[in-house]
């Protein structure tokens, strides 16, 4: 099955050709460590998921690119035009002249209704062109207006369009401070829509891959693209083929399905975080070994521990025994939903991931067997020998959320800036209703 | 990618507005090498087939052909416009962009808003209509005049009026040029007060500048150009002490190098709309982000660098400093202090190879220097712009929505009362038509206002802070 990709704003835009790149240069490194045969099966299986063929020869992104003012499209297909390796189609753009600025209320309220059948007519080819249509896949910030305004509503689009098909938005949380001033309205607003429509919210913090940039990849003047590339390789150790647990031989056919199969068992609960080890600068990497066991009893204490990283995890926090109730669960432990490893690389299929079914990671009212899903594959993924990443439906994201909308409720608290929304017709009952929306949520995985 | 247009009313905003375009074709020609008319020229410039005369059509690629400035220059004098109209940047100005008149508006507020205003009304609204047409997507307005005089503060806000009827759609930018205590126009102080009023009702933003800053700044650039202190580092064609492309160049004329300071405000503002980045930040977002209340759109801005010109290859000590400069008294265009007063908001423009991990060490450092209203404790706004202006490796503007504007709104309306007590010189302007006792009182009870809403906000500053309780969820 095909996934369509659906590139939002600036940021949408930057990272989602930064994840093609990816994607590309990783089926066609000479990296695998795998039979041949295996090879070209995840050759073929990425291909399938991610791009089309040309006469030429040139794979073609399965991407919709959309933005409100000209410059970072035009950049963006010109860098991959120039790369060879892989392009976009040169049709399936649409950009304007004047940006959203920074307003959720215009890209939501004025770009998203104007230019609605423009945008969805590109979608909509884009989605034909697919043998079958596995779901799309959306890449926004929320602290913009283009991606987190329009990106809200072509997300409400998608879903009136393509009721049964899976919608996974990928989510750019924005720095705490200093990148926009109406950032916690514009994330509030967009949550809270996503929501409504999407089947699960990816999310990214930029702080948290800013830190990975400094101290695990130690570079010493962070750019976005480096901040971009990190995003795009943790991307791509979910979405680069793997084999599920009940799925026979080949490759998954329904990487969206599977990945709303395994973490979100309940509508209220979709907010999703990416974890990855091992993740080093690429000359180090040469003289680095991994152990299995290593690798997993990391990951596993920075689930529990909701380390962002390798690097500082509290190995003092410890799961409760016997599993008790949310009230009065141990300090920092961070409570599970549902949890999936993507083990890739060398010897995967003797890993043992016992530690993950532990049932006092999960909540009580789900049974651990469902909770916890693996998938593996014998390829390794973008030059490292062994590697594994963790997507996790857990309270990793309440932290971050509560004080976003906090910040957002201060600042509508002395109704400063509400005036610029009000201007395209967001009123202040649409703003409560979102709080009550994120309120809700967070009183959900508070409460796990 | 948008277009802007400017519009210079009076003799200072035509002298600020001359440097300008000098500046702002300086520094397409430094990134433009090929001569290909390119969409960031476009947004300040149409190109133009003069070959059959000034009227020729508008061509949208290829080669330079004549570069024609989106402006639109309005004085009530002849001698500044004929100045420009003689000098090198001639040919950038259409004929059909001017409008003048012999007489002068007299230093009356009055007499540029009141008579010239509705004289010229048609006139303006068609010319503002022409330069229109040739947008492809019309986003802001610049307008550039002085508060102190008559044709710069009166019809510059009549037209900043005009503007909002015509092109509700379209930002209001406006550069205020303020007069400073020692003013030789003794109306100044009726003038400011009375254009004050218009801009709090109808301006997007306003970037206000004082004279008194601008000239201590040149004053500061020469002593170190003659102590020879900081000689070897001071370019001597540098961006703010240029004189080259004016209206006159054999002798350097003394308001040069304070009108360059203010036109490479307005080139730093624009350059994220103009040129490409890694996090743009287009015009719409200056003030989405930095106005949180309507009337409350004034922004103290500052650059970095000022003094020190030269800097070719910055170690990153000097990138730092160029951060804390910017929050310094001495780098603001108005007399004024951010550091102790409260920010309501703050942007910082960067340009240069410049990165976001730079951008955020500078945040993280400064911030616990400065004051930020409670319910904007992250008040800040970035922006990354690739491509640095001539000769540096990289520049800052930061703009500060911040209640240190105050005190110069409170000399002013100080000075306004000492005239308005004794009623002096009043019957100039009362004896025009449309000008009543009430436009007085109406003016300076919008800026009293204005001034009370900052100390409201500033009555805020170090009280404890409480968090507004948060909406309660009945599980």
């Amino acid at each position: 099955m095909s996934i369509v990709t659906v590139q939002l704003g600036q940021c949408g835009n930057q990272i989602g050709h930064e994840v093609f790149n990816t994607l590309c240069s990783d089926i066609c490194g000479t990296h695998g460590l795998c039979s041949k045969k295996e090879n070209e099966s995840y050759h073929d299986s990425c291909k399938e998921r991610f791009f089309c063929e040309e006469e030429s020869g040139v794979p073609v992104a399965r991407a919709v690119l959309v933005d409100m003012e000209p410059k970072v499209i035009s950049q963006t297909l010109s860098m991959a035009a120039r790369s060879g390796h892989w392009k976009y189609n040169s049709q399936a753009h649409f950009c304007q002249k004047q940006g959203s600025g920074n307003n959720w209320a215009n890209g939501y309220s004025v770009h998203g209704p104007r230019h609605k059948e423009a945008i969805m007519n590109l979608v909509q080819k884009e989605a034909e062109k697919c043998d079958r249509l596995g779901g799309f896949f959306t890449i926004m910030s929320m602290a913009g207006g283009t991606g987190s305004g329009l990106g809200a509503f072509v997300t409400q689009c998608l879903r009136d369009a393509f009721p049964t098909s899976f919608i996974l938005n990928h989510v750019i949380w924005p720095y705490g401070t200093g990148e926009v001033i109406v950032q916690n309205y514009n994330s509030v607003l967009t949550l809270s829509h996503l929501y409504q429509s999407s089947d699960a919210l990816l999310v990214h913090e930029n702080d948290v891959i800013h830190k990975i940039c400094a101290q695990l990849m130690n570079i010493k003047q962070i750019s976005f693209r480096d901040v971009n590339q990190v995003i795009a390789h943790q991307l791509g150790s979910v979405f680069q083929p793997a084999h599920t647990a009940g799925g026979g031989s080949g490759y998954s056919r329904n990487p969206l399905g599977d990945l709303m199969e395994a973490l979100v068992p309940h509508p209220e609960f979709k907010m999703l975080g990416l974890r990855n080890i091992p993740q080093m600068p690429e000359n180090s990497l040469a003289y680095s070994t991994f152990s299995w066991p290593g690798l997993i009893k990391h990951l596993r204490q920075m689930l529990i521990a909701n380390a962002k990283m390798e690097e500082g995890i509290d190995w003092q926090v410890r799961p409760p025994h016997p599993p008790m109730p949310s009230t009065n669960k141990p300090l920092h432990f961070n409570t599970s939903i549902a949890n999936l490893v993507i083990l890739r690389g060398k010897d995967v299929h003797a890993v043992d991931l016992g530690s993950f079914q532990d049932p006092s990671l999960y909540t009580s009212w789900l049974n651990p067997q469902d909770a916890f899903n693996a998938w593996k594959t014998p390829r390794a993924f973008n030059k490292y020998e062994k590697s594994a990443a963790l997507v996790s439906n857990s309270q990793f994201l309440l932290k971050p959320l509560d004080s976003i909308v906090g910040k957002a409720w201060n600042m509508f608290a002395s109704k400063a800036y509400i005036h610029q929304y009000t201007k395209f017709g967001i009123q202040e009952e649409d703003f409560l209703d979102c709080f009550t929306t994120l309120e809700q949520v967070i009183s959900s995985y508070t409460n796990l | 990618m948008t277009q802007s247009v400017v519009v210079q009313v009076g003799q200072c905003g035509n002298q600020v507005g001359c440097r300008f375009w000098d500046l702002a074709l300086r520094e397409h020609a430094a990134v433009n090498k090929k001569g290909i008319y390119d969409e960031a020229l476009s947004s300040f410039f149409r190109n133009v087939d003069t070959r059959s005369g000034d009227n020729g059509p508008d061509i949208y690629k290829g080669k330079i052909c004549s570069l024609k400035a989106r402006a639109l220059l309005i004085d009530m004098e002849e001698g500044v416009v004929n100045e420009i109209l003689q000098g090198p940047l001639r040919d950038v100005f259409d004929s059909k962009q001017l409008i003048t008149d012999v007489s002068g508006s007299g230093n009356n507020w009055a007499v540029g808003h009141k008579i010239y205003g509705y004289q010229y009304r048609e006139n303006i609204v068609e010319k503002l209509r022409k330069t229109a047409e040739h947008c492809d997507c019309l986003q802001c307005f610049f307008i550039i005049h002085s508060m102190g005089g008559g044709t710069g503060s009166g019809l510059g806000t009549f037209v900043l009026n005009l503007l909002e009827e015509e092109f509700p759609e379209v930002y209001r930018f406006v550069t205020s040029v303020y007069p400073s205590g020692e003013d030789d126009v003794i109306t100044s102080p009726y003038n400011s007060v009375l254009a004050m009023k218009e801009l709090n009702d109808h301006a997007d933003c306003v970037l206000p500048i004082e004279n008194e800053s601008l000239f201590e700044i040149v004053n500061k650039i020469h002593q170190m150009i003659n102590a020879g202190k900081l000689g070897s580092t001071v370019k001597h064609n540098s961006l703010v002490t240029s004189s080259a492309g004016s209206a006159k160049t054999l002798q350097e004329k003394p308001f040069d190098a304070m009108n360059n300071i203010v036109a490479n405000l307005l080139l730093n503002l624009t350059s994220s709309a103009r040129f490409e980045g890694s996090l743009n930040m287009d015009l719409n977002e200056i003030s989405m982000n930095l106005v949180p209340f309507p009337r409350l759109h004034y922004l103290v801005s500052s650059l970095t660098p000022l003094y020190t010109l030269a800097d070719v290859n910055v170690p990153s000590r000097r990138l730092d400093q160029m951060f804390s400069d910017a929050f310094s008294r001495d780098h603001q265009l108005i007399q004024a202090d951010p550091k102790h007063s409260l920010y309501l908001a703050c942007a910082l423009l960067v340009r240069g190879n410049v990165q976001v991990s730079d951008l955020r060490r500078n945040i993280e450092r400064l911030k616990p220097s400065l004051h930020f209203v409670s319910w904007n404790q992250e008040g800040w706004k970035t922006g990354l712009c690739s491509v640095p202006p001539v000769g540096h490796s990289h520049s800052l503007l930061a703009l500060a929505n911040n209640t240190c504007v105050k005190p110069t709104f409170i000399e002013l309306k100080d000075r306004f009362m000492k005239l308005y007590k004794k009623k002096a010189h009043l019957h100039h302007y009362l004896q025009i038509d449309g000008m009543e006792q009430s436009c007085f009182s109406e003016a300076i009870s919008s800026l009293s206002d204005l001034i009370e809403e900052y100390s409201e906000l500033d009555a805020t500053k170090g009280v404890p802070r409480i968090d507004p309780s948060r909406l309660k969820i009945v599980v």
